[in-house]
């Protein structure tokens, strides 16, 4: 079941688009229902098709081709640490390391306690500031060293 | 339009088509994956490239367009180095397991690969697996051989109507699977199968039983529907291993519903009576030929003798021409006139009324190009699943579909218009839209006064409920700009129409709204050879018993062609109950048949793949095919079995050869086709049903039954069909109703529940289904499970199982 | 070297970047912002006239073709019944790439008003904006900006008191490189996977939901209101042959400022690496990627002696793309870094075509072994050969783009890869 809120933050995306193409919400209202529970259930998925009039594989075609949805839980905050050319430039693998280190996990897990999943990043469009990562898809770090990361470890509770 | 050159040949083509479908028209090759040529244009396998003149890069034939003065080479170097890279790249992550493979023999890409393949491979890397999915009883995955052509996604979305099918995740992990653990339901899901370039997709039945080239085809035709799709079976030592379609663009494209794919997982069931056999004091009797017929000949002419009308002739509709019509004559050369193939019609009043063969009224290929279609009292996948694809077909293309009938199932495209009521309401409802339209200016005065009077007291309601004004207007074309001279339109009736308790006035109003239209008008046929057989007259003559008074009046004896009454005929109470009464019941089946218990003698009947004989399908097309097989053990193709038992009977006029001389006495020497479009007519004599028409009718304020058939009961051979009954049209028994009407009679869901008809009860679990209107309980017909009960669409009464207190 | 054109920086979509609040409508307000988009429709100006504008002034294409944006915007079909609609592609994901992320975050008005601008001369009345998934705070400054210029009556319906109606939507990714392909960007638009679509039909014909399209980046955009205040003229002016304007220029990687840099046209490299400034930890220039990652990599003496427009960088073997400066310093593994930009395109290709979906793998796979040490010296013939059977044969360009690195690079830096396969370690790392 969709939350009412996440109906009504869903219902604000489908006046964007003609009433008779609801499929257009997709990506947004994957993203809501993803913020609400931190990931995107088999359950979700299909209580967003069914809200759009869609099939649901047409839905987790969706969910599984773009990165930033995540189809089995993560920790509460993920991390995700782009990696790409001009990041690695500028050392994104030190941060990376750091981190792995920090946490006591590889790229791809997540700490026992379920607070971090750690995740290599495809280039975010902000190589300017580079290192940098993504807290839970939304909230981006920027000219990292590892005494930031630490800082914003400490921060994330 | 313009004029291209492939390979130096010089050709017109369409405007607008494609490089490929040039090629192909020339007959010259393009080695291709992902396209097929009524699927679109996906592009992606690349397999196609050619070379076009002055583009620095190859062309993929299948999309694109071609332009005036194109010149074209698929086998120049530039387009083969192309074409081998492309197969190259195919093959790296493709898994080396051919000889393990069903597809293999069969394999395009197998294929292609021996014409464009290199002989070793540079990919040194680790390979591709993907896990395999569950994707239902019929069809078989190896994922990791799929090339991820998409023509299977393509296919369920497009000619399936419903998207069940998807390639998930991207890049080299794309992946082509089902929802999570959802099957693939579609009626049509086996087309995917051929579909399948690899042997990602196989028949799961068929999986490993049997290698491509120990196969020997055979043709004939699908017996389920009034289609008549032409079908291909294949066959290893005289066991049909599994079918396939032919292609045959007037008929079934190149399609083929799943129940005509699968249904000859039957034809061997343990079921098969493959001995005459005899019933003893009550015991059944093994017996040969000789004394099995000179028994049923004893006992039939016993009766006969005293009186012929005291015997009734039941024949299966799917049965052949040749098939029905010997039984017809033998039944004459008894003096008999009540022989009947309308096994499930119950309303006869239309008898005497028809002036030619009933049939769909154009063709089917017709279908597609429709503007505007009502179908009247039809569940349509479940009754004519291709069929329906052709509807589907007209839709996308713009048509305006309304549906009139009383469950509200899904056809997977579309509806324009619809009234969803109980069967009793549906007359009315008819005689609204007839009122509605005949109102229209346009149409003033063009109903004869008859008509006229009938409908005179109809009130058309308004308001949201109430759509016979919009299906007035839809099939009248008023919303759009209407081509008055050939309108394309048509008025369908259904197999729930023609089921139905007042099929009369449902047809007649159905012909007079076609009528006033100019939409086209006819019956889709339920069985294989519903039309042939009513071409044959295999019909009760004038004032002789139909196939219901024929059990409402028990006959001391019956000859059964391929029935099973209970289970094949309109009321399964009085079937059975007819059956138990009769002296002596004489049955040519090809399957031994609880619903056989109450006969006297069995006699083993080829099924159609063992046997020749002819169809002529709904839109009157008449398909002659010969046995695939020899028939099993003592089994005889059943117009030799008539045959025999009319030289037995010393009927005269039953000195055939072959079944080819059957068909020629049919069509007395004549053309088939030629005869067929002479007299197939939809028309009526004269108004006499109408006039005794009730159309003013309140609907009843009782429960009503609505006795459908399900996909896979429709005859004897889908019933047996084991992996069909596995899929999820094998719906549990239940008494389904709205949940409104549940509550309002105080259910529970999956509560038990007594359900009445007449004399005859059965329990059953009740359940909630809103495709079904207030008023009414749907509960299966053709099943055992209730074959207690009686009309397939009538009054019922039902109540709650009381729980005794222990 | 000190910039010698400073005077000209930051002049046409950064011209608010250094004003307070410079994502305001006031701030925009107060450059004229927003004026000619409503002297057009009050006026009624002729869509021709604007589209001859826009052709004078030799704007190109900012998101990586090049293509003249008057002349695309000629395409649009006139007379069309029904709606047309107008995209930006603010999805901005190519390595190096983060141009369009500033104009959201510092003059988005600019990019609003273009687009209004589009609508009324190419007649669509409804735009969307893809932005780019991970930038939110952007895509958030973005809605913010839009109901700034709804409230203020430049985005609804009848602007102005006129019949003209333009209404403009954000729509964002959610990680995928591939929907900045623009008929990629439409599927996802419509709610589906991004796979590119082949063309023909072009999006004018059949865009968004089956309706004539047209698809611009948001630099792109973002320049119009500027050219049709300033003139045509004027622009092309600020730029060099064949390369009109300005543009926004993205300097990543080795340097010691690095940041997104509008100049004109035409500036040399020397110039553009000074104001990033220059080689970071004083270490020297090796290589430069000009243009996105899946431009060809340039190597430092031909860069340095290249200026920054369209003709010039071509003539260097490589393309201006979308303006993106990637700098390695000599400190750069260059197997290392062609591992990582395979294993990108191998990550982003949608999939759906065989050359693509299975070579970018087998590219990646194989400079990986190499990278690992494992490499065979036919290895690097075979890169060439599955490159180059990639490149021209798929139904996008992402096949070419990944075909691209591997060819410039093994092309320049041939002996750094020999090394790797002969030591099975780096030549410049140990
Ligand atoms: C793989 C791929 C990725 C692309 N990514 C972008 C992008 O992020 N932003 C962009 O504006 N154009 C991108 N493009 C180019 C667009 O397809 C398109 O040409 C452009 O948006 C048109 O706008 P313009 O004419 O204003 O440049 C990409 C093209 C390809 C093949
Ligand atoms: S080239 Fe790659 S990204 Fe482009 S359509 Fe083909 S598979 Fe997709
Ligand atoms: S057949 Fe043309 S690309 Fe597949």
């Amino acid at each position: 079941m969709l939350s009412a809120e996440s109906i009504a933050k869903i219902d604000r995306e489908l006046a964007k688009y003609p009433a008779n193409q609801r499929r257009s919400a997709v990506m947004s209202s994957l993203a809501i229902v993803q913020d609400e529970h931190g990931w995107l259930s088999k359950e979700s998925i299909s209580d967003v098709a069914a809200y759009l009039g869609i099939p649901d594989i047409a839905v987790l075609e969706v969910a599984s081709f773009y990165n930033m949805y995540e189809l089995k839980p993560t920790g509460k905050y993920k991390l995700t640490v782009c990696t790409n050319i001009s990041c690695m430039l500028r050392d994104a693998h030190g941060i990376v390391e750091h981190l792995e280190h920090r946490l006591g996990i590889h790229c791809g897990e997540t700490t026992a306690d379920g607070k971090f999943t750690l995740k290599e990043g495809e280039c975010m469009g902000a190589c300017g500031s580079a290192p940098l990562l993504l807290v839970n898809n939304k909230d981006m770090r920027e000219f990292l060293t590892n005494e930031k990361v630490d800082e914003m470890l400490e921060g994330l509770k | 339009m313009p004029t291209i050159e492939i390979d130096d040949k010089v050709i017109e083509v369409k405007a607008g088509s494609t490089i490929i479908e040039a090629a192909d028209s020339m007959g010259i090759p393009i080695p291709r994956f992902c396209y097929h040529k009524k699927l679109s244009v996906a592009a992606n396998c690349r397999m196609c490239l050619v070379q076009v003149e002055k583009m620095g890069k190859p062309l993929p034939a299948c999309a694109t367009p071609v332009t005036d003065g194109m010149k074209v080479f698929t086998r120049s170097q530039f387009a083969v180095k192309a074409q081998k890279s492309v197969m190259e790249f195919l093959l790296i992550n493709h898994p080396l397991d051919c000889p393990i493979c069903d597809q293999g023999g069969e394999c395009e890409l197998q294929d292609i690969a021996v014409g464009y393949g290199a002989s070793g491979s540079r990919y040194t890397e680790e390979k591709r697996v993907v896990l395999n999915k569950n994707i239902g009883p019929l069809i078989s995955t190896d994922m990791t051989r799929c090339i991820q052509c998409t023509r299977c996604v393509r296919f369920l979305k497009e000619v399936g109507g419903m998207m069940e099918l998807g390639m998930v995740g991207r890049g080299e992990h794309a992946e082509i699977t089902a929802y999570v653990d959802k099957s693939v339901d579609s009626e049509l899901s086996g087309n995917i199968i051929d579909l399948c370039p690899v042997g990602a997709l196989t028949s799961k039945p068929f999986r490993y039983s049997a290698r491509t080239w120990e196969l020997i085809r055979r043709h004939s035709i699908a017996p389920h529907d009034g289609l008549g799709s032409p079908i291909e079976m294949h066959v290893k030592g005289n066991t049909v291993m599994r079918v396939l379609p032919r292609e045959d663009e007037a008929i079934n494209e190149c399609w083929i519903s799943d129940r005509d794919r699968y249904s000859y997982e039957a034809l061997n069931s343990a079921d098969r009576l493959t001995t005459p056999m005899i019933k003893d004091n009550g015991v059944w009797v093994e017996t040969d030929w000789q004394s099995a017929l000179e028994f049923a000949a004893t006992r039939l002419n016993d009766i006969a003798r005293n009186n012929p009308q005291d015997i009734g002739v039941l024949v299966s509709p799917n049965s052949t021409m040749e098939e029905a019509y010997l039984a017809k004559k033998l039944a004459q050369g008894l003096g008999c006139g009540n022989v009947d193939h309308r096994l499930r019609q119950s309303d006869f009043r239309l008898d005497s009324k028809h002036i030619g063969t009933v049939w769909m009224g154009c063709n089917i290929s017709d279908v597609q190009s429709m503007e505007r279609v009502l179908v009247i009292g039809s569940n349509l996948r479940n009754e004519h699943p291709l069929l329906t694809h052709r509807l589907r077909k007209a839709v996308k293309a713009g048509a305006e579909l309304s549906l009139l009938n009383p469950i509200d199932d899904d056809p997977l495209m579309p509806v324009a218009h619809k009234t969803i009521c109980a069967p009793d309401a549906m007359v009315n409802a008819l005689a609204q839209i007839l009122k509605a339209m005949s109102v229209m200016p346009r149409y003033a005065g063009h109903l004869s006064p008859a008509v006229s009077n009938l409908i005179d007291k109809v009130k058309v309601q308004s308001g949201p409920q109430s759509s016979a004004q919009a299906i007035a207007e839809s099939l009248s074309g008023s919303s759009a700009s209407v081509d008055l001279v050939a309108p394309r339109a048509a008025v369908l009736l259904g197999n729930i129409a023609v089921h139905h308790p007042r099929y009369a006035e449902i047809y007649s109003l159905g012909e007079a709204i076609a009528e006033l239209c100019g939409a086209s008008f006819g019956v889709l046929s339920e069985a294989a050879n519903s039309v042939g057989a009513d071409f044959a007259q295999v019909l009760p003559n004038a004032d002789a018993m139909n196939a219901r008074t024929m059990l409402e009046s028990p006959r001391k004896g019956y000859l059964l062609v391929n029935v099973e009454p209970e289970l094949d005929c309109h009321n399964a109470h009085l079937a059975a109950k007819a059956m138990a009464e009769a002296e002596c019941v004489v049955a040519l089946t090809v399957f031994k048949s609880e619903a056989l218990r109450d006969a006297d003698v069995l006699l083993p009947i080829a099924p159609f793949s063992e046997t020749s004989g002819t169809f002529m399908n709904m839109e009157g097309r008449v398909q002659t095919f010969s046995a695939a097989v020899k028939p099993l053990g003592e089994c005889r193709p059943a117009w030799k079995v008539l045959r025999v038992l009319g030289n037995v009977l010393n009927i005269p006029g039953f000195d055939f050869d072959s079944s080819e001389q059957v068909s020629r006495e049919i069509f007395g020497g004549e053309d088939p086709s030629q005869l067929a479009s002479n007299r197939l007519n939809n028309h009526l004599y004269d108004s006499g049903v109408r006039d005794a028409a009730r159309v003013n009718d309140e609907t009843p304020n009782i429960l009503q039954r609505i006795g459908e058939i399900s996909l896979y009961q429709a005859d004897a051979l889908v019933r047996r069909a084991a992996p069909l009954q596995k899929t999820k049209y094998a719906v549990p028994l239940a008494a389904y109703m709205h949940h409104a009407q549940l509550a309002q009679l105080g259910f529970q869901a999956g509560g038990a529940v007594t359900v009445s008809q007449g004399n005859g009860s059965v329990s059953l679990m009740a359940q909630i289904d809103d495709h079904v209107p207030i008023g009414c309980i749907r509960i299966a017909a053709a099943l055992k499970e209730t074959a207690a009960l009686g009309d397939m669409f009538g009054p019922l009464e039902i109540k709650a199982v009381e729980i005794k207190a222990a | 070297m000190s910039p010698s054109l400073n005077a000209t920086l930051n002049s046409v979509c950064f011209r608010t970047i250094d004003k307070p609040n410079p994502a305001s409508l006031e701030t925009y307000r107060s450059l004229g912002g927003y004026e000619v988009l409503k002297r057009i429709i009050t006026e009624q100006t002729p869509a021709v006239e604007i589209i001859n504008e826009l052709k004078l002034s030799n704007l190109r294409g900012r998101g990586g073709a090049g293509f003249p944006t008057g002349l695309k915007w000629s395409f649009m079909p006139k007379n069309y019944e029904g709606d047309k609609y107008l995209l930006c592609n603010s999805d901005e994901g190519e390595p190096g790439t983060f141009k369009d992320r500033d104009i959201l975050r510092y003059n988005p008005h600019q990019l609003i008003e273009g687009m209004a601008i589009g609508g009324y001369v190419m007649g669509a009345k409804t735009g969307y904006n893809y932005i780019h998934g991970e930038i939110w705070a952007e895509y958030e400054i973005f809605e913010r900006a839009l109901d700034e210029a709804r409230a203020a009556g430049l985005l609804g319906d009848n602007l102005f008191g006129t019949n003209f109606s333009f209404n403009l939507y954000a729509h964002h990714g959610y990680g995928a490189y591939i929907c900045g392909e623009e008929t990629a960007l439409l599927e996802s638009v419509e709610g589906k996977k991004g796979q590119p679509r082949f063309k023909p039909p072009f999006p004018a014909s059949y865009g968004l939901y089956g309706k004539p399209t047209t698809i611009n980046n948001t630099e792109t955009f973002a320049s119009v209101p500027y050219i049709l205040q300033h003139g045509g003229q004027h622009f092309l002016d600020l730029g060099v042959a064949n390369s009109g304007g300005t543009k926004l220029f993205s300097v990543s990687g080795h340097v010691e400022k690095p940041g997104n840099f509008e100049v004109n046209m035409g500036l040399p490299f020397p110039e553009l690496l000074a104001l990033a400034g220059g080689v970071w930890k004083g270490r020297k220039l090796k290589a430069v990627i000009p243009g996105g990652s899946s431009v060809p990599v340039v190597p430092a003496d031909v860069m340095m002696a290249t200026n920054m427009d369209y003709d010039s960088i071509t003539k260097a073997g490589s393309m201006l793309g979308a303006g993106s400066v990637i700098v390695m310093d000599e400190s750069t593994d260059m197997v290392k870094a062609l591992d990582r930009l395979s294993y990108f395109y191998f990550e982003e290709s949608c999939g759906q075509c065989t050359p693509c979906r299975e070579g970018t793998g087998w590219l990646w796979r194989v400079v990986r072994r190499i990278a690992d040490g494992k490499g065979r010296m036919e290895d690097l013939d075979l890169l060439t050969d599955v490159s180059t059977n990639i490149s021209g044969r798929t139904i996008c360009a992402l096949g070419d783009a990944a075909a691209t690195p591997v060819l410039s690079f093994i092309k320049h830096f041939r002996p750094e890869f020999e090394y790797y396969i002969q030591h099975g370690r780096s030549m410049i790392t140990g």
